[in-house]
């Protein structure tokens, strides 16, 4: 298991299980290696600012973690973390290595856009 | 006022953390703005085996006892933000972070280390995980039976490109200089392995590919002849560079933008302070960061009770 804070996907059933629970997931698939921590830190930190995003982790060499290895989406992919980006059970973005926290945010702005607060409507 | 701070330390690397530690014990208000990852190089290291007192210990949890230690004591650490403006020149220093927030404070810790350096050819940014790497261990095993090239003359290229050679049936040293500059042992394990096969004088000046990395573009340096080499993989170890790009013209750079300090690692603006990679010395390592650090934290702890002192005497006499 990766020692982070996250949610962890240890099985391609709790895999499903996320997907099916949640409309918007980010899934990092990695080790606890140095191109990885860095976008660990950014997914925990992010947590609290996007509620509408369920954000979990899975370790790279799991068997189960063939279901983020074999997607047609990371089949360029040559550098570890491979990053899912989910919606509706469809993967909507992938990414390959690390990524800062400005790349992260702008995908998570550009596919799961935060609902508008009900007290700022007009 | 919340956002006033006695010290304000930019990076929380092995020196930043380390400073956070010594004040926050020392009950001066601290506040360490970060980046990237907190940890900074020291999470790039799968396994520090010496720094003294711990046998061996991976990166990442040495980065993650240190930010403990700081934050138990009451350091306060934010991290992957960005500094967009920062004044140092007048008696409170200012640093914005983000273009929004504002952070004030009574001296300035700079710990912003370095970073590996890029090649900066055509395409580099595009192939970063399809092809191009920076990090042997963990991405080695992406190249399996495939050939590779890895970029410098130094000991981590050296070493890194005979440790590839576990998964890689070829591998490319390719370095600009006629020569290396890598320790002996080092350019003779390279030179021993069979796989290892060397291109001198010559740069890479463009990454080519689709979906992933196909091909590069090597231009040697005497004869300017350019030639493509159909590729895999391409691993990139030509050294580090200070983070030191936001200071240029605000503080004393030397010729290789290090950050110049005294013994005190005091710089030359009055109530800023520097430690760690990015300011000027010969040798960097996690201790001797952490030493910078230590030192840097003492002097502006100095500082900042000096002008405490000042400012009650100011008071008695007014
Ligand atoms: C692959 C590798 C292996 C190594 N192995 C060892 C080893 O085995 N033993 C050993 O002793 N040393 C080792 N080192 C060297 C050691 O890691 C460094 O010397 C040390 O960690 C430097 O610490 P630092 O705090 O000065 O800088 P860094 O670790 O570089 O930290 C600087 C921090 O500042 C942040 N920063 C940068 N710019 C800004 C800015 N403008 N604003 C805010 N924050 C900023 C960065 O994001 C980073 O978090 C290794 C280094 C590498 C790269």
């Amino acid at each position: 298991m990766l020692k982070t804070n996250l949610t962890h996907v240890l099985s391609e059933k709790d895999h499903a299980e996320l997907l099916q629970n949640n409309e918007n997931v980010m899934i990092c698939c990695g080790r606890m290696g140095p191109m990885c921590i860095p976008v660990y830190e950014v997914m925990e930190e992010l947590e609290g600012e996007y509620k509408n995003i369920k954000f979990a982790d899975m370790e790279f060499d799991s068997p189960d973690a063939k279901i983020i290895r074999n997607l047609p989406e990371a089949k360029s992919f040559q550098g570890l973390p491979f990053t899912v980006y989910y919606k509706n059970g469809k993967v909507v973005k992938a990414t390959s290595s690390i990524q800062s926290r400005d790349q992260v945010t702008a995908i998570l702005d550009e596919h799961f856009k935060q609902p508008v607060n009900e007290t700022t409507q007009n | 006022m919340d956002n006033h701070f006695d010290v304000i330390v930019i990076g929380a690397g092995a020196a930043g953390l380390t400073a956070g530690i010594y004040l926050s014990r020392a009950k001066v208000k601290t506040l360490i703005l970060n980046e990237g990852t907190v940890g900074g190089q020291m999470v790039l290291t799968h396994e520090i085996a010496n720094y003294p007192g711990v046998e061996n210990i991976s990166g990442y949890e040495l980065a993650r006892t240190m930010k403990t230690q700081a934050q138990k004591f009451g350091c306060i650490i934010k991290s992957n933000l960005k500094i967009t403006s920062l004044d140092l020149k007048g008696e409170i220093k200012r640093v914005v972070v983000n273009n929004k927030d504002i952070y004030t404070s009574d001296t300035i810790i700079i710990s912003t280390g370095g970073r590996s350096r890029m090649i900066g050819a055509i395409g580099e940014e595009n192939f970063k995980g399809k092809g191009i790497s920076y990090c042997a261990t963990c991405d080695g095993d992406f190249f399996q039976d495939k050939e590779i090239i890895v970029v410098g003359g130094g000991n981590s290229a050296l070493e890194e490109a005979v440790s590839l050679t576990k998964y890689a049936s070829k591998v490319t040293i390719i370095h600009q200089f006629d020569h290396f500059q890598a320790l002996e042992h080092y350019v003779d394990e390279a030179k021993e392995n069979e796989k290892i096969s060397f291109i001198m004088e010559s740069k890479i000046i463009e990454f080519i590919g689709d979906e992933k990395l196909d091909a590069v573009k090597i231009q040697n340096q005497s004869t300017q002849e350019i030639t493509e080499i159909k590729i895999d993989g391409v691993f990139i170890f030509i050294g580090y560079v200070p983070n030191t790009e936001t200071l240029q013209g605000i503080i004393e750079l030397n010729q290789w933008k290090e950050i110049v300090v005294d013994k005190d690692m005091k710089t030359n603006l009055p109530g800023v302070f520097a430690a760690g990679d990015s300011i000027q010395k010969k040798y960097r390592q996690v201790t001797t960061a952490v030493a910078d650090g230590t030192i840097a934290a003492l002097s502006a702890a100095e500082y900042c009770n000096n002008l405490k002192k000042e400012l009650s005497e100011h008071e008695l006499v007014h």
